[in-house]
């Protein structure tokens, strides 16, 4: 299963998450990429700069575009002037997919730039389900819903979190962006085995696949993205692979940033395991 | 527990002040101990209390917005010191919390507040407000819309007098009261300056000169925050330059805006009519002036 409707039946490989200080290696020295991840967020703007070295990117590399603040979880609706220059931003990149998280950080029209965990309800599932087809239905590319780091728990929960991102995806109908290592912190932080919810996931859906690296503390893990990635995270990255087949992926790498080789030699890892993937399906 | 007010009660917990020793406060927004807060909405785990888990959320929140506020107005944190600055921010924070989607607009509303608020600024508030005023143009003029360069044959059948020209959208223009836009220049310079190898050193050392060069004295400045080539630049208007772009900016025709510019000088003689020429040609070489939108037809 190569490609499906949710990331618009593509075929990407292995991508990196365009970041400023790799702008100058890119554009000079022209790297082999297949593809690069974009925060939507840092190019919803009017001019400049950003939107400048964004078009050339554009010129030589395909882009898909990744947000961190629509919120779908949010109570509140979806706020108009983001929607719009979302879609200014959309028929610039021609994304053939769209990412956010399945999380909140919004109400009452405050803002706290957070993904912060859902309350794992039917009343959420639905109302976020809701928010993900208004949204589609707007900006008219495929949505991927991505999966959550938490560091809480809610009394209110009705279900597990796997139960929760399949009631959503299957109410919307929409994709998913899997992220391996969210998995994984949030595995280590809930106490449950990452495994079942690798297992339990509809690999139908899976559009895309982050990989990244994180922080452990004395009592929880921080997802964190300035990290290579460890080998419990790759070995779910490998049963997801195993389940979705060859699927886009991409390494996040937020802080501490290495140089570009160093980043893109991380990411490429990830091709022994879609290798593996795809051998294991033919036979 | 409905999602709406789940989604409150978190939020009021997250965006709550931190102590001074940056932890969660012990008292909720709504007067309650914050123990017994978190625990009716957030489940305990065998290393965690709900306090903790929730308190993990509030950190977070402080840290990200106060970064933000410290990566977009370095200038004012020269000016006031980091102790005064976070202080500051935190009030700004609270009074004003981020109502954007995107923490590039977070010091949006920072100079009205501080006009309402200069106790955060104590002496410096002038010089402080002027700081925030230039390092939001800074921001503004970085990723403003720019739109296509007027050409000469845009001008064709105009009279000069009555001639409406536009200002680029991203031109800033100031009226400062103290010239901050050097105190600026130094501390980009400060912070791209990597020549020393130790960072306690450097961080002393940078700490020395932006004390030094903060006590700076009043003197009028006029300022075109623009750009070339995608890089912002802080340009020196004399006081009639600076009232004829504003006049043109508001609007006005060529003719009222020379008018304007030139009957409010209070000081010296009007500019001679070469000079005026000159800056004209210096802010088209700039690309300063864009095409009109064409009007839409009267119906």
């Amino acid at each position: 299963m190569p490609a499906n409707q949710f990331n618009a039946f593509t075929n990407y490989g292995v991508g990196i998450g365009l970041r400023t200080p790799h702008y100058n290696h890119i554009l000079t020295r022209k790297p082999v990429v297949d593809w690069f991840e974009i925060i939507s967020e840092n190019f919803m703007i009017d001019g400049g700069r950003p939107l400048h070295l964004l078009d050339q990117i554009l010129e030589q590399y395909r882009v898909v575009q990744h947000g961190v603040s629509m919120y779908f979880g949010s109570a509140e609706k979806a706020n108009r002037e983001h929607l719009r220059r979302l879609k200014e931003l959309v028929k610039r990149t021609k994304t053939p997919w769209l990412s956010d998280h399945l999380c909140w950080g919004s109400v009452d029209g405050r803002y706290t730039h957070d993904l912060l965990p859902m309350p794992y309800t039917f009343e959420a599932a639905k109302k976020t389900a809701q928010k993900v087809r208004e949204v589609r239905d707007f900006l008219e590319v495929p949505i991927a819903v991505e999966n959550v780091s938490s560091y809480a728990e809610f009394h209110v929960s009705e279900m597990t979190e796997w139960e929760f991102l399949n009631e959503v995806v299957e109410r919307a109908d929409c994709g998913i962006l899997l992220d391996v290592n969210n998995i994984y912190v949030s595995s280590q932080n809930h106490s449950f085995n990452p495994m079942t919810y690798v297992e339990s996931v509809p690999a139908e859906r899976v559009a895309q696949i982050h990989i990244a690296g994180h922080s452990k503390y004395e009592k929880y893990i921080l997802d964190t993205h300035d990290h290579p990635v460890i080998d419990p995270v790759w070995k779910l990255y490998d049963r997801a692979i195993q389940r979705a087949g060859h699927t886009a992926t991409l390494l996040e790498w937020d802080d501490n940033i290495p140089t570009f080789k160093e980043v893109h030699n991380e990411a490429l890892k990830a091709n022994r395991f879609l290798a593996k993937g795809v051998l294991a399906r033919a036979v | 527990m409905s999602l709406l007010s789940l989604q409150r009660t978190m939020a009021l917990a997250v965006m709550n002040p931190l102590t001074r020793s940056e932890h969660m406060s012990g008292v909720a927004p709504n007067g309650e101990r914050m123990k017994k807060y978190a625990s009716r909405f957030i489940k305990p785990n065998d290393r965690l209390t709900s306090f903790e888990r929730l308190e993990i959320y509030n950190k977070q929140y402080w840290f990200r917005l106060l970064a933000g506020l410290m990566e977009d107005f370095p200038g004012v944190q020269a000016i006031l010191g980091n102790r005064k600055f976070e202080e500051l921010c935190r009030a700004y924070l609270q009074d004003c919390p981020s109502r954007s989607f995107t923490l590039r607009n977070l010091g949006r509303d920072l100079e009205g507040w501080l006009r309402k608020n200069p106790s955060w600024a104590g002496s410096r508030q002038a010089m402080a407000l002027d700081m925030v005023r230039l390092e939001w143009a800074d921001i503004e003029a970085f990723d403003g819309k720019a739109e296509p360069p007027l050409k000469a044959e845009d001008l064709a059948g105009s009279s000069a007098g009555n001639l409406r020209l536009k200002l680029q959208p991203y031109i800033q223009l100031l009226s400062l009261h103290y010239p901050v836009d050097s105190l600026v220049l130094k501390i980009k310079g400060l912070n791209e300056d990597t020549e020393f190898s130790s960072n306690a050193f450097r961080e002393r050392r940078k700490r020395k000169q932006v004390q030094a060069i903060a006590k700076l004295k009043p003197a009028r400045i006029f300022l075109a925050v623009h750009r070339v080539d995608y890089t912002v630049y802080f340009r020196r208007l004399d006081e009639s330059e600076y009232r004829l772009l504003l006049a043109i900016q508001d609007g006005k025709t060529l003719g009222q805006a020379v008018s304007h510019a030139f009957a409010t000088k209070k000081k010296g003689p009007p500019p001679e009519p070469a000079q005026v020429a000159g800056w004209f040609q210096g802010w088209a070489s700039l690309g300063w002036f864009c095409a009109n939108q064409p009007k839409r037809p009267a119906r």
